[in-house]
């Protein structure tokens, strides 16, 4: 079978209810359906989640890695940026 | 013929049926036409595995001779496996097989579906966790069967021909005997009579929406309830239990 035919998709996957969808991987799929059932076999058989999305692999949009300067470095060395002088109660936990 | 013995013939088919087409479809492991397949494919293998192996731990308490699934599993002749014809016909090429799970899933499905009810606990408990793993079989068979019908003229015409050749072999999957018989009446399982015609039409809808035939019914293989198979039974078997046979209780 050519596999020409058959474009590439992202897989989410939700652990369990309440937390995000996280990429998990990608996989071949000639459509979003079996895309799902695909994600379901390959990715979600040990109980590793809830909940599946898929998108086509196309349809991400990402930063370059040649503009990771000027898109990324200047964030590092203005302090007034992180909200680190705050006293955040115990009872608030993660933020 | 007393209940107990038509309840392990019951189980026997039950169990055969999961453990020869997990057999036959573990064939395909590392030669799936794509790697998801592979997995999924093997996957299913899997699940059929699982629901032979406490199918066959239940048949061998109602038999109550001390074996368990093992040896029920690997040391029988030929004559004493009771899976359906359909369930140990080659793989073929990936439409074959896809055609050969459809019709067999929806079957598997309708006669699981029942025996959630069944007045026996155990089975209905089985059941009631294999169920789960069946209706997604199904789900993945329907949906493969529609986009090869519905495909291209090669993918149709290709899983047109495993469907009729596969045909004549789905007549032995409702043939019933006196086991089924007292089974029915003591409400352990499903009358394959009225599974019949629901399974035809369910078969049937998904075809047609492939835009498929559905072959008619003519002269149908079987003999399956009496251990009578096909020509390639002896062959799955000698690779089946090869190892038990060369190398008597070995464990690993």
């Amino acid at each position: 079978m050519e596999r020409k035919d058959w474009p590439l998709w992202e897989v989410f996957v939700r652990s369990k209810a309440g937390l995000n969808h996280k990429h998990s991987g990608s996989l071949h799929a000639p459509d979003a359906e079996m895309a799902i059932s695909n994600a379901r076999d390959v990715y979600t058989r040990r109980s590793e989640g809830v909940s599946i999305w898929v998108v086509e692999s196309k349809h991400i949009h990402s930063t370059l890695e040649t503009d990771s300067d000027s898109m990324f470095d200047p964030n590092e060395d203005k302090i007034y940026r992180h909200p680190t002088f705050y006293d955040i109660p115990d009872e608030v936990g993660h933020m | 013929m007393e209940k107990k013995k038509a309840l392990f013939n019951y189980l026997l088919r039950l169990a055969d049926n999961a453990a020869i087409l997990g057999h036959k479809l573990s064939e395909w492991c590392g030669h799936g036409p794509e790697l998801e397949e592979d997995i999924a494919i093997i996957n299913t293998a899997l699940d059929l595995l699982g629901h032979a192996r406490s199918i066959y731990t239940y048949a061998g308490e109602v038999e109550g001779k001390g074996r368990d699934e093992d040896d029920i599993a690997f040391l029988r002749i030929e004559r004493e496996y009771k899976n359906a014809l359909i369930c140990e016909l080659p793989n073929g090429h990936y439409g074959d097989t896809i055609a050969r799970q459809f019709l067999f899933d929806q079957f598997n499905y309708l006669v699981f579906s029942e025996l959630v009810n069944s007045t026996d606990e155990t089975v209905s408990a089985i059941a009631a966790k294999a169920i789960k793993e069946i209706r997604y079989h199904l789900r993945r068979s329907t949906e493969w069967t529609l986009r090869l019908g519905d495909g291209t003229e090669e993918s149709h015409n290709r899983i047109q021909e495993s469907f009729n050749d596969v045909w004549s072999y789905t007549g032995d999957l409702f043939v019933e005997d006196e086991s089924d018989g007292l089974i029915v009446s003591a409400g352990i399982g499903p009358d394959l009579k009225i599974i019949r015609p629901i399974w035809r039409e369910k078969v049937k809808a998904v075809l047609t929406e492939a835009t498929l035939t559905t072959p008619e019914d003519g002269w149908m293989h079987s003999g399956s309830k009496e251990g009578r198979h096909t020509e390639h039974m002896g062959h799955l078997l000698s690779e089946l239990q090869y190892m038990q046979r060369a190398y008597p209780e070995c464990e690993w």
